[in-house]
């Protein structure tokens, strides 16, 4: 436990960090309880459209006359479970590949990065239409489609780990005790290569949300899950008369990727100390 | 008495884009149970390339051992699948490495480091190697063992790493320690602290000792006999008392020369010239080049080991001639 008490007060160095992490629990918060504090189905057309805020509906309505607060605190959950799944999804994929690569070299090593950098080579966002195109848009589909266009930046930063960390003396004395390659792998080295890995998978997760946004946006989400970027683009066509209705779940997205993004430089300045006294 | 561990003509190559460096060449030698053997030779002369090679440590792309035996109680280690050989390691053979600063994983407690290879090989429970782990650090002579295993390598100075290495190795109460280079990297006083520490728990233990160390005077203290390396080729081995007292090859005497302590505060003996290239060895003695007794043959043929009776033998054409 001392460890993540010093963690902590590394951590509480940062300010922002700490304020980016203050708005994230409050945003999750909302994502967790925010449906049972106010029960009304986001879908249920319960006024009349197009409606600014109100006392009745604290962040008016749409176009349907569906309540946006409703909306938006059902959209987080869809969201937030999108950015994550999809974020440590690439992280595993990401690390299964750059470990295998950047531990054994050679011809394997060649083979898995030339497949990573196929994926690079596509704009991401790009591709993950195609993934969610060819399959049927389900939650499930778009965020393995996030995480397929996700994973090679981490693959890179494993592969680079584990290639200055297998020449490490440590390693040689691991095999001098009699430990397997997998052993070596996954119980000595991981370890060490671990913090940048954190530092770039929390970012992802604000990535994430943005292409799911940017998915549900162009309409190609699942249909029967409201998320910001689908409240976004319903709001859309009266973006002239009715401008609080995209700014709302807009302003929403970029204070959670604000704060994710906060909360990634608070965790690379506290994984990574050396970097902090620059 | 049966030998623990026989090395018969071991060879080590590492290919370069200039060509194939035989870092070991026809390397052999033994190690009786209990007995202590010093390799030694100057940078570049093979010996930790030797000593990794024991236990098939040189990195696979790198290097590779073209030829040899390596018998541990007369079976091939160089000959044995990949898991029955991670069942020496550590077990039968424990090895200790030159740089403690580096040869400890730094996001693991010391404790979970030395437990690690208690479970491995004796299967013992957390528990029961958090206590033998106690044990041993108490045994390696490391301060305060209970509150130290809860420390990370970064907390512990030198000397406490490399006690803590030892005490790794020894966990499995191996019938073998290679220890290579142990203490180059550790000032002077530690030095025969850890020295002192692997003499004792050699003689408690009654391990053998494979040291490689370019101290002729960690040599003299610690070794019973002694192996000497030139350019990959073992050019003598022998006794220490006798091969210090009575070298027989010119490099030993060489060496031995520019170890000597210096009363009268005159110049250090030196060896002229340098180590040959690997890659365009001569083709006789690899020393003629820098021997002071080189005659014509030297430099044709390459001398075989010869006997300079009892245990001693020297690879020298003109074996037994030096000038000690």
């Amino acid at each position: 436990m001392t460890g993540l008490l010093i963690f902590w007060r590394r951590y509480r160095r940062n300010a922002a960090a700490v304020g980016g992490l203050a708005v994230l629990v409050l945003i999750v918060a909302a994502a967790i309880v925010g449906p049972l504090v106010h029960p009304v189905d986001p879908f249920d057309m319960i006024g009349r459209p197009s409606q600014p805020p109100s006392a009745r509906f604290l962040l008016g309505t749409d176009v349907s006359g569906r309540d946006m607060l409703a909306g938006l605190l059902h959209g987080a959950r869809v969201s937030l479970v999108v950015g994550i799944v999809a974020s440590l999804a690439a992280t595993l994929v990401g690390l299964l590949v750059g470990a295998v690569a950047g531990f054994y070299g050679g011809f394997v090593d060649n083979l898995l990065m030339r497949t990573t950098d196929f994926f690079l080579t596509i704009p991401s966002f790009v591709l993950a239409i195609v993934i969610v195109a060819i399959f049927s848009p389900t939650i499930a589909t778009v965020t393995a489609a996030i995480a397929a266009v996700s994973w090679p930046s981490v693959a890179r930063l494993v592969r680079a780990e584990f290639m200055a960390q297998r020449e490490r003396e440590y390693v040689r004395a691991c095999r001098a005790l009699g430990m397997s390659n997998l052993e070596i792998i996954v119980r000595q080295i991981l370890p060490n290569a671990l913090p940048p890995v954190i530092v770039v998978s929390s970012l992802m997760v604000a990535t994430a949300i943005l292409t799911e946004s940017g998915l549900s946006f162009l309409g190609l989400s699942d249909p029967n899950v409201v998320s910001w970027g689908y409240m976004i683009g319903v709001g859309r066509s009266v973006l002239r008369v009715a401008w609080w209705m995209s700014a709302i779940p807009g302003v929403t997205i970029l204070v959670t990727v604000l704060a994710i993004n906060l909360v990634g430089e608070g965790l690379n300045d506290a994984l990574n100390p050396r970097l902090q006294r620059r | 008495m049966t030998d623990l561990l026989r090395v018969e003509g071991l060879s080590v190559e590492f290919p370069t884009a200039r060509g194939v460096v035989r870092a070991v060449a026809d390397l052999s030698f033994a190690l009786g149970r209990g007995e202590t053997v010093a390799l030694v030779g100057e940078s570049g002369s093979g010996k930790s390339t030797a000593a990794l090679s024991l236990l098939r440590l040189v990195p696979p792309g790198t290097g590779r051992v073209s030829a040899g035996r390596v018998l541990l109680d007369g079976e091939d280690l160089l000959a044995l699948p990949a898991a029955a050989l991670r069942k020496v390691r550590g077990a039968r053979v424990g090895m200790i490495f030159q740089d403690p600063m580096m040869a400890l994983n730094p996001v693991f407690t010391i404790g979970a480091q030395i437990a690690e290879t208690l479970r491995r090989h004796a299967g013992m429970t957390a528990a029961a190697a958090e206590a033998r782990a106690i044990e041993l650090l108490r045994r390696v002579q490391v301060p305060a063992p209970e509150r130290r295993i809860r420390q990370y390598p970064h907390n512990l100075s030198g000397g406490m790493r490399q006690r803590v290495m030892i005490a790794i190795a020894l966990a499995c109460r191996p019938a073998l320690l290679i220890a290579d280079e142990p203490t180059t990297a550790l000032d002077v006083t530690v030095q025969a602290q850890v020295l002192a520490l692997v003499a004792d728990l050699k003689a408690e233990l009654g391990m053998a000792v494979l040291l490689i160390t370019h101290d002729l005077g960690v040599v003299w203290e610690t070794a019973q006999r002694v192996v000497v390396l030139y350019a990959g080729r073992k050019v003598e081995e022998g006794p220490v008392a006798t091969v210090f007292a009575r070298p027989g090859h010119p490099y030993t005497a060489g060496l031995l020369r520019a170890a000597r302590w210096q009363e009268d505060g005159g110049r250090l003996a030196e060896i002229p010239g340098t180590v040959p290239s690997p890659l365009a060895l001569p083709p006789g003695c690899a020393f003629a080049p820098r021997c002071p007794l080189a005659v014509a043959r030297c430099r044709e043929a390459r001398p075989p080991s010869q006997a300079l009776g009892r245990d001693q033998e020297a690879a020298c054409w003109r074996a037994g001639e030096a000038p000690a």
